[in-house]
């Protein structure tokens, strides 16, 4: 394999596994709750801005990472409570507006506590590369993928064995059987933002060291993530992994092969193509409706 | 629930409001409302009445913007021709791309839409030997025959008369066959086919239809503003028009108009908040969506209702 | 002494404090994109302009007349800045307007002051602003060709004439992109690659390493704004590109260093002598000019300086003289006074206006600056 290829299915992989867990956030709400949410990317905002004012403020680099996803988690629980929550029966488009309205809020709200200019982490290990077959891998891109499959492992883990997963599982299957059963929507939909916003915030921290973070570094991640869940597949935990790597190579090898100005345009193209297809996305069930 | 009234009700506004506009300023603001409500209308029918999401729309606008733009600047042509063609080519272009799209439902719906809107955006940021690239480029003004329309107020005339014409063809679709159609789609589509509505030939029609509103609104706006910028298609205005529609109230032409209405000027009142400008604009979003879903004007007509 | 009399004392002097008290404030009317993509630019532009208002009317004002700043945050939307340019005109009725953060922005808002005769100092980058030379349009900021020519002539004088250009999509990254391929030829360089990327991209390694094996490169400039160049200099020295790097004068800021780290050190880019305010020799014409901005500025918001936020602080001084000089606002009176402005000092550089030069500078006002040791310092 060519080095020019490897360096760039590298690099395409490693943003991939970025936006697999921003599109795992997005999953997991909407099988929570049918909802999208589109302020998914400002918890991803928050847990890099956030590690990097307790930073500031002299406190070692995990422990700042570690409040820094308990705050997102919190703000996950927050706008899951006051704002989707009281909204519970309303039709799709204005849900959507809700979510959006929170984005803004939350965006406005960083730029007001911190500021609008742009922060860097330091790297976990430092910014030696690391020479394979030709191409430099930065460690931090090994940390990136590492703490993603074993968030990924972690997750399958939760679903699969814990009650809570399982009464987000059940949930997503049929919200009336899931009540029947006892399991309270109320709190299973409280977890569910919960556990997004923590996996938002983390994506963030893990990738700040490369990307840098700043108020507003949500909107295009949110977006990308978005686009990531669909490609594989509303409400698939694997959909959305396999979506967010897709998304990631696609974007690297478009902009090293065909044309890095068109390189967005392209990854959207595929994606609409896949849509068109597939309607239901790469790994998605295909949807029946009751008549 | 036809208001034959309510048309009437709006031409008045119109022809009245000039007398509460001191400077040129309140008429610019004026005329923005008005092409954001042209936009908003033929949004609404595809929200609102077919039930379909868009959140590319701006594509649209954008499309038709640059469209008359570039005719007029780079090619000479005559503006009126310019923005016939425009909008000609954005309705050919949403038939075409509408067809497969339609076919996805609910939230792979709204990233087909997304996606496109962003594909457009993309396009007009890249040319940029077209387009002028993220700079932007001047755009001539419009006019025929050695006249040119120039000057807030008689922009403001032509885009009420517009507006007008834009709702009433919006009244005339939904109290239409075609429009009792539509809303039987809305509620169901699988029973709208079983009494045998074509159901992707009306969406389609909607979404052609409120695709050629957002292109004329679009030109309209690039020759009045003599300059146009790719923002102008970029995701954010999507939103922004989205968010008009569901927050006028859904299914309501006049909701439309309103929820363009307030959207448009509150941004100007929030001006003295400064720093905390975009906190209480999201804020705002988030309470009145929770405490009237269906939007404002369904929301007051049932409180009206209510209390007879 | 009886009430009538006292009224008509009282009265007679409530009129007379009154006429004095009330002369209307002089206006400086400012859109600038305080949030949004190009908040890098409009928050210390902003500050800036608050800052030096405060002070000037902490100093009794101009003319005996207090100043007022009006600023609206046009998030770097040109129809924002266009229907709030357009407020500052008919609404708050402003004397001069200092603003336009980006050049899209600028160039939108150009056709209403040229028709509405007020003078409009622009705090955007691309030449188009005053090249043709528009009578109510003046700039602060250096243009992009001159970036251009400054990072091409120390090229030359490095020995390198076969260059690689790699920018982003950005309006600014464009616009000095072609204006470098326009004046590449002249200066004797030849540019052999012309890469580029994405607005929020991450990863340029496929592009540089498309450099990497373009034969005979001996430079390369990154003609770009924002987190891009620091991502593209992290990449450089990631792939073990050796040739030397210029960045532009769009990240002439501390931050630059800060974000892109100990891959920073040697590259090269133009900029203000603000930038090295500190270590500029005392005989410097600019020395006090930029010592003072730089103490003020950041004595009050805690914060690094950046050029823009000189830029803005250039565009107001200029007003201010522009008006006393003028001795009055009558706007084409300011107009004439900023149009005949010689030999002033900004942080920007020494400004000589000319009804044929709305900006000012010549290519001596920028600096070209290395990063040695993880700050900038000058290049002899």
């Amino acid at each position: 394999m060519s080095a020019q290829l490897l360096q760039t299915l590298l690099g395409g992989l490693t943003i991939g596994a970025i936006y697999a867990l921003v599109a795992l956030g997005f999953s997991i709400i909407y099988n929570a709750s049918r909802v999208i949410n589109f302020a998914q990317g400002e918890f991803v905002m928050l847990g890099g801005m956030a590690t990097v004012w307790l930073a500031a403020a002299s406190w070692p680099l995990p422990l700042a990472g570690l409040a820094a996803v308990l705050l997102a988690a919190g703000a996950g629980l927050a706008l899951a409570r006051f704002a989707v929550a009281p909204a519970r029966g309303a039709s799709v488009v204005t849900l959507i507006i809700i979510t959006i309205g929170a984005s803004i809020l939350l965006r406005g709200l960083a730029a007001l506590v911190w500021d609008k200019k742009i922060h860097p982490l330091p790297p976990f290990s430092g910014e030696a590369p690391i020479l394979v077959g030709g191409a430099a891998l930065l460690p931090q891109s090994l940390w990136v993928l590492g703490v993603t499959l074993l968030v990924v492992l972690l997750l399958s883990g939760f679903f699969a064995r814990t009650l809570t997963g399982k009464a987000l599982l059940a949930t997503s299957h049929n919200r009336l059987a899931a009540q029947l059963a006892g399991i309270s929507v109320q709190r299973v939909l409280l977890a569910s933002f919960a556990l997004s916003a923590a996996l938002g915030a983390l994506a963030g921290i893990l990738v700040a060291p490369i990307t840098f973070t700043s108020w507003d570094v949500g909107v295009m991640l949110g977006l990308k993530g978005f686009a990531a869940a669909i490609l594989g597949g509303l409400g698939s935990g694997p959909g959305a992994v396999l979506g967010g790597l897709a998304l990631g190579m696609i974007e690297a090898l478009g902009a090293g092969y065909v044309s890095s100005a068109y390189k967005d345009a392209i990854a959207f193209v595929i994606i609409l193509a896949v849509l068109v297809f597939m309607p239901g996305g790469l790994l998605g069930k295909r949807s029946t409706d009751r008549v | 629930m036809p208001r034959p009234g309510g048309l009437a009700a709006l031409a008045l506004v119109v022809v009245l409001l000039p007398l509460a506009l001191p400077n040129n300023y309140t008429y610019e603001v004026a005329i923005l409302v008005g092409l954001n409500a042209i936009v908003c209308v033929g949004l609404n029918l595809l929200i609102g009445y077919a039930g379909q999401i868009s959140l590319g729309h701006a594509g649209f606008f954008g499309l038709g913007a640059y469209g008359s733009a570039i005719l007029t600047a780079r090619y000479g042509w005559p503006p009126l021709g310019a923005l016939a063609a425009s909008l000609g080519a954005v309705g050919l272009l949403a038939w075409v791309v509408g067809r497969p799209i339609l076919r996805l439902q609910g939230h792979y719906l709204a990233m087909a839409t997304l996606g496109l809107g962003i594909i457009v955006s993309i396009v007009l940021v890249t040319e940029d030997r077209l387009t002028g690239g993220p700079d932007g480029m001047s755009v001539p003004p419009l006019g025929a025959f050695g006249w040119t329309l120039a000057g807030e107020k008689a922009w403001y005339w032509t885009v009420g008369a517009l507006l007008l014409a834009a709702v009433w063809l919006a009244r005339n679709l939904i109290d239409s066959p075609r429009g009792r159609a539509l809303r039987a789609l809305h509620g169901s589509e699988v029973a709208a086919e079983v009494i045998g509505i074509d159901s992707a030939r009306h969406k389609l029609g909607v979404f052609v239809l409120s695709a050629m509103f957002a292109a004329a609104a679009g030109a309209l706006t690039a020759h009045y503003a003599g300059f146009i910028t790719p923002s102008k298609a970029a995701f954010l205005h999507s939103i922004e028009l989205v968010t008009m529609v569901v927050f006028g109230g859904m299914a309501s032409t006049f909701g439309a108009v309103v929820g363009a209405a307030v959207l448009t000027t509150l941004p100007q009142f929030l001006t003295v908040l400064k720093d905390y400008e975009m906190m209480v604009f999201g804020a705002v979003m988030i309470l009145t969506m929770v405490f009237m879903p269906r939007g404002l004007v369904p929301t007051l007509e049932q409180a009206l209702a209510a209390q007879r | 002494m009886d009430w009538r009399k006292f009224i008509a004392l009282a009265a007679g002097l409530a009129l007379a404090a009154g006429v004095q008290a009330q002369q209307p404030p002089i206006r400086i009317g400012a859109f600038l994109a305080a949030t949004g993509p190009a908040a890098f630019l409009g928050d210390p532009e902003q500050k800036t302009l608050e800052l030096y208002v405060e002070k000037l009317n902490a100093v009794g004002g101009l003319l005996g007349r207090k100043l007022q700043l009006v600023s609206y945050d046009s998030a770097g939307d040109a129809e924002k800045a266009r229907t709030f340019a357009k407020r500052l005109i008919e609404q708050d009725k402003v004397d001069v307007i200092v603003g336009g953060s980006t050049t899209g922005e600028t160039m939108a808002v150009v056709p209403l002051v040229e028709q509405a005769g007020v003078p409009f100092i622009s705090l955007a980058g691309a030449v188009v602003i005053i090249e043709p030379v528009k009578k109510w349009v003046f700039k602060t900021p250096h243009t992009d060709r001159m970036a251009c020519e400054k990072v091409f002539v120390d090229m030359k004088a490095r020995g390198a004439s076969r260059v690689a250009l790699i920018s982003g999509s950005g309006g600014f990254d464009k616009s000095m992109r072609a204006e470098c391929l326009k004046v590449a030829r002249g200066h004797g360089i030849e540019i052999v690659a012309d890469e580029t990327y994405g607005a929020g991209d991450t990863d340029m390694t496929a592009q540089l390493t498309k450099i990497k094996g373009t034969a005979g490169v001996q430079a390369v400039l990154n003609a770009g704004f924002g987190q891009g160049p620091a991502i593209v200099t992290k990449n450089y020295r990631q792939l073990g590109l050796a040739q030397p790097l210029y960045q532009s004068h769009g990240v002439a800021s501390k931050q630059f260093i800060a974000l892109a780290g100990e891959a920073a050190e040697g590259v090269r880019l133009p900029a203000a002598a603000l930038l090295i305010a500190a270590t500029l020799p005392d005989a410097d014409v600019q020395k006090k000019v930029v010592v003072d901005y730089k103490r003020e500025y950041e004595g009050r918001y805690k914060s690094e300086i950046s050029t823009f936020g000189g830029h803005a602080y250039d565009g107001l001084m200029l007003a201010v003289e522009a008006i006393r000089r003028a001795g009055s606002t009558n706007k084409e009176a300011v107009r004439s006074a900023l149009e005949s402005i010689r030999g002033y000092v900004g942080t920007g550089g020494v400004v000589n206006m000319s009804p044929q030069d709305h900006m000012g500078l010549d290519l001596s006002a920028f600096r070209m600056l290395e990063v040695r040791k993880g700050d900038w310092t000058l290049v002899k």
